[in-house]
């Protein structure tokens, strides 16, 4: 029987986990992603999952031991945030080059210095050429859904590779909503027992990553990047397939809202998505022709879904909760790639919202609307980059 | 006890490897098969075997062999062996085999941590007393004196008494060996597989690129490293120490051969002063009296 609970995100992740009967779980304590490692802690010692709780000595040894148990031939799951994530940053390239599938929610937290302990995507995004899937979630249903959805497509043939399920720090971690856990046999029947590309096997003696010369290293490269393709084929196939059985369903790669006929399309990723499914509607209200289109699979990249949403709107409003550094927020930058081929192009403006925790409100959401809608007027972005809220 | 000859003739360290003519390493690990057979899952992080196995789509290696990180050594066995016991499969002997920079410097919170959560493992550090892989640099492990290419004038610090941070670790096995003493190895490895917990065995394995001696002199090195006593072959059983043979006839000075010995023949030595070598015979023979206390006490360590 399903089953709903009301509980905060990281609790959430920890049911996930246990559902997919991940069966070695090494993690290592960061604000704000505690909570998950304690439940699973919980779930662990009382028996209600059977798994090894590794409990590492550091972020680094996490994702080691997560490679460690998923070459050994069991499914794996870690959890982290920011400088715990920048910790593991060697290991990530090493799970993804051994094409490992491990999954790893990430609880999102800007960098320090200066301390911070609140949201933004600065942390997972310094990832994201680690060759790792990036999903984004929006609220606490779909971050248990997402998480058994990753499972089921990093194992598939056609994938073998590592995905971190991203959700924002407080905002979704520690935020208590009502959640549907789906039956377990369900479950169970559309996430098979743990699948991976290799194993350790003493019947047969591989050696696993050894030195690769310039003969070949570009090879295993090039089946990653194909690997990735599959995936934002597959994401949609699996999302829909999960709809139908659980009656959730996250539109694949992007969560699109009102977007049909829509001059103004705001672009986000995470829980401003939901923000700016109300902006949407307010603004809509008052005639302005305006969707919402929620990047919920920053890598891969949804480039073709970006370019159909172009096809419709007159300007792209990207919201960013990241900046890389002496350009621009990352996704700006990708919007603006994803529509470098395109005959006729919308304008795209760029904003940086809510660093550091910073809220992001439907309110400032209609600013932003008004503020593209403006300069669509004028036939032109009047900057490239604007910062949103920031102290005069 | 196995005598040499019943040393199995199977061999795991197959021919065409690419390690340097006369290393020591491979002849440890070469032993290292013969000792545990082919039951195992080895973890090797950056060093010299990463070479010496050979690369893509070759390998010299007959055993079941993940390549992993530098530092990640002890963590990747951890996870290793909670997959084996999840998978009912611990007659697997799960093996690191670390090089000594990858366990006494980078690697030494990964190994820590795995000691203290009990890990059931066999962990190696195979000590040729410097980073052969990036040509030579010094390790924490580099004994005082020694040349290397970042102390090109001699290292001014004394070597990390690595089995004894392990043994403080409370971990039930830990040993010294040493590859001219191949049966006093095959016969701790053999121990090790039959006690669950994390067992450390840390290998004395001459290197002739490194230590700057002809290659065919790395079984004589290794046994004047014992016969003067700057490397001591003994187990420290549940915190209890014991000296192995041969190193247990040599609690007497005089039973131990000069260190001048064994450092007048590596070029790594070569500009010690007489007053550099007096010191260093003099901590060796300090060594040995905290040896004999402990040999003969019944405390633990
Ligand atoms: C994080 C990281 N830093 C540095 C290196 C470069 N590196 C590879 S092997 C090595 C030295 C290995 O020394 P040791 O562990 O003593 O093994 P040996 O090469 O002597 O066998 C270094 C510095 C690396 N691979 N990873
Ligand atoms: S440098 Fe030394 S340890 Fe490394 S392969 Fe050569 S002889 Fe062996
Ligand atoms: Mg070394």
């Amino acid at each position: 029987m399903a089953q709903i609970v009301i509980d905060t995100a990281n609790h959430i992740a920890g049911y996930a986990a246990k559902a997919a009967r991940a069966k070695v779980v090494a993690a290592y304590p960061i604000t704000p992603q505690t909570t998950i490692v304690e439940k699973i802690a919980e779930f662990v010692e009382s028996g209600e999952m059977e798994a090894e709780y590794i409990r590492v000595e550091s972020e680094h040894s996490a994702m080691a031991a997560c490679i460690g148990a998923a070459a050994a031939g069991v499914r794996t799951f870690t959890a982290t945030s920011a400088h715990g994530l920048a910790l593991m940053h060697e290991a990530l390239h090493w799970a993804s080059g051994a094409r490992l599938p491990i999954v790893m929610v990430v609880v999102n937290r800007a960098m320090g210095a200066p301390w911070s302990i609140w949201p933004d995507f600065s942390d997972s995004l310094s990832q994201r050429d680690t060759g790792w899937l990036q999903f984004y979630c929006a609220d606490n249903q779909e971050v248990f859904d997402t998480i058994i959805q990753a499972y089921r497509l990093c194992e598939d043939e056609r994938v073998f590779l590592p995905a971190m399920v991203c959700l924002e720090g407080f905002l979704l971690s520690h935020t208590y909503m009502p959640v549907q856990i789906h039956n377990q046999n369900e479950i169970d029947d559309f996430l098979p027992p743990y699948k991976s590309g290799w194993t350790l096997d003493v019947n047969n003696p591989v050696t696993h990553a050894n030195l690769v010369s310039p003969e070949w290293y570009m090879e295993f490269r090039y089946m990653i990047q194909e690997a990735m393709e599959n995936a934002k084929r597959l994401i949609p196939e699996i999302d829909m397939e999960y709809g139908r059985r659980f009656g959730f369903q996250y539109g694949g790669l992007v969560d699109k809202y009102q977007c049909e006929n829509a001059d103004l399309i705001i672009c986000t990723m995470g829980t401003i998505g939901c923000e700016a499914k109300v902006a949407v509607d307010n603004l809509r209200k008052n005639g302005l022709k305006v969707g919402a289109a929620r990047i919920r699979v920053y890598r891969p990249f949804p480039v073709e879904e970006i370019r159909k949403l172009a096809l419709q709107a007159r300007i792209i409003a990207t919201i960013d909760r990241h900046i890389s550094f002496g350009m621009e927020g990352f996704l700006a930058s990708e919007v603006k790639a994803s529509l470098y081929h395109m005959e006729d192009k919308p304008l795209i403006a760029g904003f940086i919202a809510g660093l550091g925790g910073r809220d992001v409100t439907f309110k400032t959401i209609e600013g932003i609307a008004q503020k593209s809608l403006k300069w669509l007027e004028r036939g032109r972005v009047e900057k490239e980059t604007e910062w949103i809220d920031l102290r005069e | 006890m196995v005598s040499i000859k019943e040393l199995p003739r199977e061999e795991y360290l197959l021919k065409g490897h690419a390690a340097c003519a006369g290393c020591g390493p491979s002849i440890a690990l070469r032993l290292l098969f013969k000792a545990l057979g082919n039951k195992v899952f080895l973890v090797v992080p950056a060093c010299c075997t990463t070479v010496i196995q050979g690369p893509y789509p070759y390998t010299s290696f007959a055993v079941p062999l993940q390549n992993m990180l530098f530092e990640a050594t002890g963590a990747t066995a951890s996870g290793i062996a909670a997959a084996l016991r999840i998978r009912g499969l611990e007659d697997i002997t799960v093996v690191g085999w670390a090089g000594d920079g990858g366990t006494v410097d980078i690697g030494i919170q990964a190994l820590s941590g795995a000691a203290e959560r009990e890990t059931n493992f066999i962990y190696i550090c195979y000590d040729n007393e410097a980073y052969g892989n990036t040509g030579l640099q010094r390790s924490g492990a580099t004994p005082y004196g020694a040349w290397t290419t970042t102390t090109p004038t001699g290292k001014k610090e004394r070597k990390k008494n690595m089995p004894f941070i392990m043994a403080a670790h409370k971990i039930p096995y830990v040993a010294t060996a040493c590859p001219s003493y191949p049966t006093d190895f095959v016969n701790k490895l053999r121990k090790a597989k039959e006690i669950k917990g994390t067992k450390y065995i840390h290998v004395l394995a001459p290197c002739p690129t490194g230590w700057r001696y002809d290659s065919s002199k790395t079984v004589e090195i290794g046994r004047l490293a014992v016969q003067t006593g700057i490397w001591a072959l003994y187990e420290i059983e549940n915190g209890k120490f014991r000296l192995n043979f041969p190193s247990d006839r040599l609690v007497d000075k005089a039973k131990r051969k000069p260190i001048k010995e064994y450092l007048s023949m590596q070029e790594r030595f070569r500009h010690l002063t007489e007053a550099e070598i007096e010191k260093i015979q003099m901590w060796i023979d300090e060594d040995w009296e905290y040896y004999r206390k402990l040999a003969s006490s019944e405390a633990c360590v």
